[in-house]
């Protein structure tokens, strides 16, 4: 038999390779103004688009599915083709995945700032987007597992695998987060409500972490390590099984982001004990790609891929040790709500993934180039600032996160609470500033990568089909070669029945999860009522601003969170909240029980200037609010969206739903006059402090009922 | 709490899935040798040796 001769497409890696690292930039840098805005809260210039409740939001995404997203396509797209021994599927495919992803990217940064959000974090795309992302990631599955069927090389190496669970849990994962009732064209409630809400979307958020930003990077770590260190991996064994292990563990362990709070025990506990057998197959894959390195280490003195690959992997395993640590209560007790947290994602992020990609584009550019890199030198450097940079932004952190919660659970003898929540954030602002140094040479070590990358790529010469040759497998072995793939398919019982099956449970998802959500919305607690329409648009408001990317609504049964919020928080009370709002981080107060606290002009002028009503506040003006004007047109579909999800407000209310809002608006108007604050009541300020003042009063009409009767 | 009920059906099918994607693997001899595939990844480097 002729081997067969055919080209690897390598403009595909080449454009995602670029669009990762302009994205790249781009997420970065907002990191690094949201860095500086946490420290200087003028940063924000007091317009909607800048500041921090909009652009965290565009931080993460872009950093996650811009900047990590296009290097596993690129990475994955050049991996697929060599170890597979053809070229991938289809062009045309690749092409749409690449502009397609691109669209997504653009269109989904303006919306964030426009404050289109669905207010779930990574996932705050809104729902046309969503089904644009779905589409994109079923053109990127066809063209995967296509070239998977039209292979030379029958076995697959151990890369493409992880690619495949990448594919399969992230498509489900999006799924089954994304059900969403829409209400206009850029604005949807999600279906679940509340604690039900939380539990699917920390599901989410934890898989994504596993199935986005480990997987794929562990498929990127089993062939550019051994490739760049020159020797084949340390036990290919060993990756087999932990690429199992991790695959069936991981996605039990996302309860742990809902220690203590509303989640019932025992899914808690599920959460724990999962996150804490995670250790194993993590350091699995740690151990395996530094032992590979382990017989090159004279290498790694001179190499820049290798010496980023070496931090890359003990990131890895630093944040994989962390993780499980996290997941214990007692250690999540201290650790949850604060910079502790931020600390161990970017390690996670700066180290392991920021670093493999900047491995990998070293290695890859200079190949796909036909040159050499243009400046070895500069790239050392570019590995040192970046090295430090990761320090100087997460040593402070992890400081702060200990200090911040530690001044919060203090009490004095007396049995006071010993610190205002304003003097746990004004003591660790220093810390931030270190850290927004910290982002800033990690950035700056970007940019050196970025003229470094460009150089090389004009002074070599791009090929944009490589020439590769194999020997074709055997017919009766592999009929895929041939044949369309549907027939392929149909030819082998066993596959049929597995799509088959995916293909129902899809179906039937979509069919029945909508049913049984909604009936199991109904109230546990009897006084907790549905939002009034004025308090539904000041909540729509809250999501809109991104107000939970600083503040929480959750305060967990602790002495210090009861001594200073208030009651801790029950399932009951959040049977309406489309989506659930507990936040994952406090750089100001929980605001669980805000409502009655403060009188309506307290919040008036806080969010004309908070530094006025709180010196030493990080929070930003809103004084756009004071300007704009209630969408009070989307009031009838709100409240019909709200029904259809099986919220009780009485037949026909949607068309007396704007009545109900202008008389509450005229009390909290008349409230504010008393202070000699004078505002027309149609401005969003009165919705969002109406939404305000209901937070978590709901239960405490009901202390005062039952207080009167005894 | 039936959004539990959603949750443990969909990650135990995806677990499933993986599981018959595993038999799949085994029973087509994808591990049977398990030190070959990690060198083969080298053999396509001749021609992309830069000069």
């Amino acid at each position: 038999m002729q081997p067969e001769k055919f080209f690897y497409d390598n403009r595909i890696v080449k454009q995602f390779g670029i669009a990762t690292i302009i994205w790249g930039i781009v997420g970065m840098l907002v990191g690094v103004v949201i860095a500086f805005q946490l420290a200087y809260p003028a940063l924000s210039f007091g317009i909607p688009y800048t500041t921090f409740g909009r652009l965290r939001p565009l931080h993460t995404n872009a950093v996650i599915f811009a900047f990590v997203g296009n290097a596993v396509f690129a990475g994955s797209y050049y991996i697929f083709q060599r170890v597979l021994k053809t070229r991938m599927f289809n062009d045309t495919l690749s092409k749409i995945h690449l502009w397609g992803w691109q669209l997504i990217i653009v269109v989904g940064a303006v919306s964030l700032l426009l404050g289109y959000t669905t207010g779930k974090e990574y996932a705050e795309l809104e729902w046309p987007i969503d089904i644009m992302i779905t589409i994109v990631w079923v053109v990127f599955g066809i063209n995967m597992f296509g070239t998977i069927l039209k292979r030379r090389e029958r076995h697959l190496y151990v890369a493409i695998w992880f690619f495949i669970g990448t594919w399969v849990a992230v498509a489900m994962l999006h799924i089954v987060n994304s059900f969403e009732l829409p209400v206009s064209l850029f604005k949807s409630y999600s279906l679940y409500a509340g604690v039900q809400d939380a539990l699917v979307q920390w599901w989410y958020g934890h898989n994504a972490v596993a199935f986005f930003l480990t997987t794929p990077f562990l498929g990127l770590m089993y062939y550019f390590v051994p490739k760049a260190a020159e020797r084949p991996v340390y036990s290919y064994r060993w990756s087999i099984i932990h690429f199992w292990a991790l695959i069936f563990i991981y996605i039990w362990a996302g309860p742990h982001h809902l220690l203590y709070t509303a989640l019932p025990e025992w899914a808690q506990a599920l959460g724990t004990v999962f996150s804490i057998m995670l250790i194993l197959p993590s350091w699995g894959g740690m151990l395996n790609g530094l032992f590979t390195i382990r017989g090159a280490w004279d290498k790694v003195k001179e190499d820049p891929v290798l010496k980023m690959f070496v931090v890359a992997l003990t990131a890895y395993g630093m944040a994989t040790f962390e993780g499980p640590m996290l997941s214990l209560k007692s250690v999540n007790a201290v650790s949850h709500y604060t910079d502790w947290t931020i600390a161990h994602v970017h390690v996670g992020a700066l180290g392991f993934n920021g670093f493999m990609i900047f491995g990998m584009l070293y290695w890859l550019v200079p190949r796909m180039w036909n040159t050499t890199l243009f400046s070895r030198k500069l790239a050392n450097q570019h590995f040192i600032i970046g090295t430090i940079g990761i320090l100087v932004y997460a040593v402070p952190l992890y400081w702060a996160g200990f200090t911040q919660s530690l001044m919060w659970k203090k009490f004095t003898e007396s049995g006071q609470l010993q610190y205002q929540f304003i003097e746990t954030i004004t003591s660790i602002v220093p810390m931030y500033i270190l850290r927004a140094i910290g982002g800033t040479l990690y950035l700056g070590g970007a940019l050196m990568a970025v003229y470094n990358l460009a150089k090389t790529m004009t002074k070599g010469s791009f090929v944009a089909n490589e020439a590769a040759e194999a020997m074709p497998l055997k017919l009766q072995a592999m009929p895929a070669v041939k044949m369309h793939w549907h027939s392929v398919i149909e030819r082998k019982p066993v596959r049929m029945l597995i799509f088959s099956l995916v293909a129902v449970a899809i179906g039937g998802a979509i069919e029945l999860v909508p049913t049984f959500m909604i009936e199991s919305n109904v109230p546990s607690i009897a006084a907790v009522k549905p939002y009034t329409p004025l308090e539904l648009q000041g909540r729509d408001i809250y999501v809109r601003e991104g107000c939970y990317t600083c503040h929480s609504q959750m305060i967990r049964p602790f002495r210090d969170e009861e001594a200073r919020y208030g009651e801790y928080s029950k399932a009951g009370e959040f049977v309406y909240d489309h989506p659930f709002q507990w936040g994952s981080k406090r750089t100001g107060p929980d605001l669980h029980r805000e409502g009655g606290k403060y009188p309506d002009s307290w919040h008036f002028r806080h969010m004309r200037d908070p530094q006025e009503m709180s010196p030493g506040s990080l929070m930003p003006t809103y004084n756009w609010l004071i300007e704009n004007d209630i969408q009070v047109k989307s009031t009838p579909a709100k409240i019909r969206a709200m029904q259809t999800l099986g919220v009780p407000y009485p037949k026909g209310f949607d068309k007396i739903a704007n009545d109900d809002l202008y008389r509450q608006a005229d009390s909290i108007v008349a409230s504010l006059q008393k202070d000699k604050i004078k505002v027309s009541r149609d401005k969003e300020i009165i919705a969002i402090i109406a939404y305000l003042q209901r937070l978590g009063t709901d239960i405490k009409k009901q202390q005062t009922t039952s207080d009167e009767v005894h | 709490m039936t959004v539990m009920i959603v949750l443990l059906s969909v990650s135990l099918g995806v677990g499933i899935f993986f599981l018959l994607a595993y038999r799949w693997s085994v029973k087509n001899g994808q591990f049977e040798d398990d030190q070959a595939p990690a060198y083969r990844i080298f053999f396509d480097d001749k021609k992309q040796q830069p000069k």
